[in-house]
């Protein structure tokens, strides 16, 4: 099983929703993570057949599908909002795939039906209308409907977005394992970094209707190829600092670390600095200091949202463990280890290098 | 009055106990309805008790309470083949117009909800602009047309010009309706494998039973009350039943008994109506824009 996207644009209302988004995926999971309007749900749609592209191709296992239309293309799609047959149970509404398939062996409809209510937890509730569900329930049932038929390509459009935080936890687990040996392709559109690092599965960054970037999520976190992506794969988000190369260092609001490799001076670079990599205790010498104003600090309960104003004034989040009381207002220095820190490219947004740590090491 | 709680699970109780508490108590509400209710009410018994007693005495006494009764008037009815024809003429046209309003307005309605097409608004707006031309504009052409293609005097030709106005009204209500379902409904059963008929029919119209509802109920009413065109484009074979009650006047006078007998009788298709949508009325009027 395989999927490739060759080329695809999609225009509506003179506005590029899709630009020559290329995108090859194998049977198994691939995740499709970008903020909101970058064109995950327009990409889904697209592989379903549910709006045809402008320009480009869409080739399944090899046969390009891209003029067939949606009620002979063999996919499943899920989406955001829980979409259910109100006026059918939740039996028929998992079964009705496998009705319509002329190659689904008809006696084989009620095995796979509670076969796969039992794995979405939905045994018991066989008999009752989708409005008598909650919307986990509705939505479990959606998934078992997409999962029912044996399809080529498995759509999920932020499945878990409208779920509250527990139930979201609990599915993704099931997903995770579920999807990990399914031997056809499944899409799985998320704005949430944390279900697209939680998967771990091969991944795709689009923003503004392109590729950004394509490849192993965990590798992207860690080395952002560029602004974007690291911005992406951020919750909470990147907070992003302004820079100039003077003198083979980067200045940056009174600070300064060398700059990783030789540039232009007077290039300007953008600091990209995760909350969590801000502290307010020295934790090196060579850490940058930046004097700072509290603003207002959230606690979770587990950890500390600190806001601080920088002067600039510039915008900084930090994100510390624990539960720490702060009075906003009072004064503090936030400390950033330059090895921590990723540097842009303040035109183009390309990682510049990962940290000055590296340029030191290669001397 | 004292509140029990209904069956129906918490939750329906919940709904309910919110609605109790959201109602003002009006002191004279229940009397002002008996007597608004009484007030539409007394033509209508005044009719029924007409159509019980003989000619002499409607016209000889004045009271509600008839002295003598008799069935005779509707016996005479429904033994005169040119009333009780002229009855099933109008059940006939008007339950054909229904029908084929909803068949010609359910795919034109999905159509008008679901499509985006060169002109669309302007066409949906055109076609409510029917409803506002009087019905006597399309008197002569329809009567000159109709003898020209054979429709005249046959109950399809009364149901064809009833669409006139009925075919818009049923449009503008169910795409009221239909665009209250959510698109993705109909984009995962494609993607499910439906071909439209067959979505269309299993899976779309129970979704949108009660606009269904409302919709024949409409369309049964003007089709039912409407004279002036059923009345123009018959003669005989096809014509209605109120065209037959203004042939009650004769050198005799006028045999009121038998009028309000046929009074009577018309106001049961309608009765019988309501009572299978009552439930989808207030849904009706809100035109799927809850």
């Amino acid at each position: 099983m395989a999927l490739v996207l060759d080329r695809v644009c999609v225009r509506q209302r003179g506005e590029n929703r899709l630009d020559e988004v290329g995108l090859e995926a194998a049977g198994g999971l691939t995740t499709v993570i970008g903020p909101l309007g970058a064109g995950k749900t327009t990409l889904l749609r697209v592989v379903a057949g549910l709006t045809p592209p402008t320009s480009g191709r869409v080739i399944v296992n090899g046969r390009d599908v891209t003029g067939v239309s949606v009620r002979k293309r063999s996919v499943s799609f899920v989406y955001q909002r829980f979409v259910n047959y109100p006026s059918l149970s939740v039996y028929e509404n998992i079964a009705s795939p496998l009705r319509q398939d002329r190659a689904f062996p008809k006696n084989g409809i009620d095995r796979r039906v509670r076969e796969v209510a039992a794995l979405m937890g939905l045994t018991d509730l066989l008999g009752r209308r989708p409005a008598e569900l909650s919307g986990g329930q509705q939505q479990r049932t959606a998934i078992a409907r997409a999962l029912a038929r044996p399809a080529d390509v498995l759509l999920l459009d932020e499945p878990l977005a409208n779920l509250d935080y527990k139930l979201r936890e609990q599915l993704r687990d099931d997903l995770r394992a579920m999807f990990r040996d399914s031997p056809g392709v499944v899409l799985y559109a998320t704005a949430d970094p944390a279900e697209a690092l939680g998967f771990g599965a091969p991944a795709v960054v689009l923003g503004g209707g392109r590729v950004r970037h394509a490849g192993d999520v965990a590798e992207m976190y860690d080395r952002p190829p560029s602004l974007d992506v690291a911005a992406t794969l951020s919750d909470p988000p990147l907070n992003l600092l302004p820079g100039v190369v003077r003198d083979g260092r980067i200045e940056c609001l009174g600070a300064s670390f060398p700059a990783p490799g030789a540039h232009q001076p007077g290039r300007g670079v953008v600091l990209g600095v995760r909350p969590h990599q801000v502290t307010i205790e020295r934790t090196g010498p060579g850490d940058l200091a930046f004097p700072a104003e509290i603003r207002l600090a959230e606690v979770t309960g587990s950890e500390t949202f600190l806001h601080l104003l920088l002067p600039g004034p510039r915008h900084l989040v930090a994100h510390l463990p624990g539960t720490r009381r702060f009075d906003p207002g009072e004064p503090a220095t936030a400390y950033v280890d330059p090895a921590r820190v990723f540097v842009f490219d303040e035109r183009d947004g390309r990682l510049l290098a990962e940290s000055a740590a590296e340029v030191d090491l290669h001397g | 009055m004292k509140r029990r709680p209904r069956a129906g699970g918490p939750a329906r109780a919940v709904r309910h106990e919110r609605a109790a508490a959201g109602r003002v108590r009006l002191p004279w509400a229940r009397t002002v309805f008996w007597l608004y209710a009484a007030t539409l009410m007394l033509p209508l018994l005044w009719m029924f008790g007409m159509s019980i007693r003989p000619n002499e005495d409607i016209l000889g006494g004045f009271s509600l309470i008839p002295e003598r009764v008799t069935f005779e008037n509707y016996r005479t009815f429904f033994e005169d083949q040119a009333w009780y024809s002229s009855y099933l003429n109008s059940i006939a046209y008007t339950t054909l117009n229904t029908v084929l309003s909803l068949v010609v307005a359910l795919p034109a309605a999905y159509a008008f909800s679901r499509f985006r097409f060169a002109g669309d608004k302007h066409l949906f707006f055109w076609l409510l602009t029917n409803r506002m031309a009087p019905p006597a504009v399309f008197l002569l052409p329809f009567f000159q047309i109709y003898q020209a293609v054979g429709l005249f005097d046959t109950h399809l030709g009364v149901a064809i010009a009833h669409m006139l106005f009925n075919v818009p009204l049923a449009v503008w209500i169910l795409e009221g309706f239909m665009s209250g379902i959510p698109r993705e409904i109909d984009e995962t059963a494609a993607i499910d494998g439906y071909s439209l008929p067959r979505f269309f029919i299993r899976i779309f119209l129970p979704l949108i039973r009660s606009a269904l509802g409302v919709t024949a109920f409409f369309c049964f009413m003007f089709s039912w009350v409407e004279l002036l065109i059923a009345r123009t484009i018959t003669s005989v074979n096809a014509k209605p039943i109120a065209a037959t009650m203004t042939r009650t006047v004769s050198a005799a006078g006028v045999d009121w008994g038998l009028l309000a007998t046929a009074g009577v009788l018309t106001m049961i298709p309608g009765a019988v109506v309501i009572w299978f949508v009552r439930n989808y009325i207030a849904k009706g009027f809100a035109l799927g824009r809850v």
